[in-house]
């Protein structure tokens, strides 16, 4: 009965994965087809993956794309490691406060962010723009790092620092020397998850990037509103392998599931 | 920065006595100086820009243009008095709750398998496939599920394969192909957080009860469900909040019969460029994401000083 039960639920799971990747395996199946109207039985063909370095559009939008989740994945690195030291190394008043106000973002559904972004910075003449998009990107990296990094900083005690103190080391010393390196799984991490909410982000840079300097994601959209992706399905391609590529990268500096 | 060796090991180095004695003023300064910098950052883009957002919900018109905006309740009574943005409100809502529950209903399951019935290497190989979507755009995923649900798509060619005779079937444009595209969207962050609440209970604890007679059902009701509560409530906020303000999925593949309030939200601020209905009908939203918070706070709280 047991073992009945343990080996449908491991079905079980087998068919939400399956679920899960039916999309993915369609768009990478329509990457190759021929037809650029999707039609079925598929009819192999690398022509969209040819016609991709020719589409100006979606070759811009790629590099806006990259170069904005690197730099947010750097400022939202930094600044979220700082905030993230105060929080699991000091003790002071409005602590608390300030942790809640990490939730508003999270929180939050983007479309109102956005919009309100969109609303405020036209009113103060910040405008549209990548400069903006890396205002609102950070500002949603922001407390994913902060929990990431926090997280990592409280499954060591302030030990090591103390010793080093005693030790003689200055405040400067005793971080770069022993806390940074300590800490760093819990900085990489979370580093690559900035990068890949940056670089998933659709709603926010809808609202705020102009016509002209746009990321992916809105590129996308406005493809898939015209009807017309098969070069969408092609670069997406691309980036998922890539990306897998990325995770396995990934999970040699992070141990995923949780197992200690 | 090299310091020679010796200095690491000077012990009551004088610097040392000083940071003592001025230690609660100077940290003071020190937390100023590294938490200033985020929080001035999501001042400016999160609170500042909301206040603005409120103030423009009591405009008669956004202050860019030659007419002088004067204050009023205009744009909320246009909701009170429009019925058709209260049926979209509430199938917005609906469409919340939906997804919510599929998504647990689903997603429970598949992570109570991950976490207590696959071992070791495996385990870390499915915990990776469940992260892995995440990293290809949501808008292709969701364009993707049009392909397949679409008269002639893939479900339908499939069915025609097993039944020859079968009617066509259209799924494209409907309200379920809404649900299972954001179903599947959320899904992960369900598997997600249910996932890290079950492996963190210790199974001694199921042993024990076990051991002690408590049949399957009575292990799970009794043990499992109550300790994977927080894991079910992350689940449900990460999931509930932005499918509630979701616009780009229902615009994919509800078509305009499925549209919902982002949609009218979207339009404001793209298409008809009526800011401050926009900027209200926000409001009216993020007032119902934030009833729906306020009934999880307790739990919220419990989790938040747990995380930092």
């Amino acid at each position: 009965m047991n073992r009945l039960w343990s080996f449908s639920l491991r079905c079980y799971l087998g068919l939400v994965l399956g679920f899960l990747y039916v999309p993915i395996a369609v768009m990478i199946i329509m990457a190759f087809n021929r037809s650029p109207l999707y039609e079925l039985p598929v009819v192999w063909s690398t022509i969209w993956f040819e016609n991709l370095p020719l589409n100006q559009r979606l070759i811009d939008a790629s590099i806006n794309s990259v170069a904005l989740a690197t730099a947010n994945m750097v400022v939202a690195t930094v600044l979220g490691t700082m905030a993230a030291f105060a929080f699991a190394r000091y003790e002071f008043r409005g602590k608390t406060l300030l942790q809640l106000l990490l939730f508003p973002p999270i929180t939050i559904p983007w479309l109102i962010i956005g919009t309100s972004m969109l609303v405020f910075f036209f009113w103060v003449g910040i405008g549209r723009g990548l400069h903006s998009l890396l205002l609102g990107h950070v500002a949603l990296s922001l407390p994913y790092v902060i929990v990431v990094v926090g997280a990592r900083l409280k499954s060591f005690g302030p030990i090591y620092e103390e010793a080093a103190a005693t030790l003689g080391a200055t405040p400067r010393q005793s971080f770069f020397r022993v806390t940074l390196p300590l800490m760093a799984p819990g900085v990489v991490a979370a580093g690559l998850f900035a990068f890949a909410i940056s670089f998933d982000q659709f709603v926010i840079s809808y609202f705020l990037a102009p016509p002209g300097e746009t990321t992916l994601p809105v590129e996308i959209y406005s493809a898939i509103r015209k009807g017309f992706t098969p070069e969408v399905n092609a670069i997406s391609t691309i980036i998922i392998v890539v990306s897998m590529g990325l995770m396995l990268l990934f999970a040699r500096f992070y141990k995923f599931g949780g197992e200690r | 920065m090299s310091q020679p060796p010796s200095s690491r090991l000077r012990l009551h180095s004088p610097e040392l006595g000083a940071t003592a004695v001025s230690a609660p003023k100077q940290r003071r300064w020190t937390v100023v100086a590294l938490t200033a910098p985020a929080y001035l950052w999501l001042a400016v883009t999160v609170l500042l820009p909301l206040s603005a957002m409120l103030f423009f919900s009591f405009l008669t018109v956004a202050p860019f243009g030659l007419e002088t905006p004067a204050l009023t309740f205009a744009n909320y009574l246009d909701f009170i008095h429009e019925d058709f943005l209260q049926t979209l409100t509430e199938r917005s809502l609906m469409l919340g709750v939906w997804v919510t529950l599929c998504c647990l209903l689903l997603g429970f399951p598949a992570a109570l398998a991950l976490a207590k019935h696959v071992k070791g290497r495996w385990r870390e190989a499915l915990f990776l496939l469940i992260v892995l979507p995440f990293w290809s755009n949501a808008l292709v995923r969701i364009f993707s599920w049009t392909m397949v649900l679409r008269e002639n798509g893939m479900i339908d060619r499939l069915i025609h394969d097993v039944l020859p005779g079968a009617p066509h079937l259209d799924l494209l444009f409907t309200y379920w192909a809404v649900v299972i595209g954001v179903v599947h969207s959320y899904l992960p962050y369900v598997i997600l957080t249910c996932y890290i609440s079950l492996q963190a209970i210790d199974d001694s604890l199921l042993e024990a009860a076990r051991s002690l007679g408590a049949p399957g059902y009575k292990v799970f009701l009794r043990i499992i469900l109550p300790l994977s509560m927080p894991g079910i409530f992350a689940g449900t906020i990460l999931v509930f909040v932005p499918v509630i303000g979701s616009f780009m999925e229902p615009r994919i593949l509800g078509g305009p019969r499925s549209f919902m309030l982002g949609n009218v939200i979207e339009d404001q601020f793209t298409v008809v460029f009526n800011w401050p209905l926009g900027a209200a009908l926000s409001f009216i939203l993020l007032a119902i994401v934030m009833l729906v918070l306020a009934a999880c706070y307790p739990f919220l709280r419990k989790h938040l000083q747990n995380a930092t």
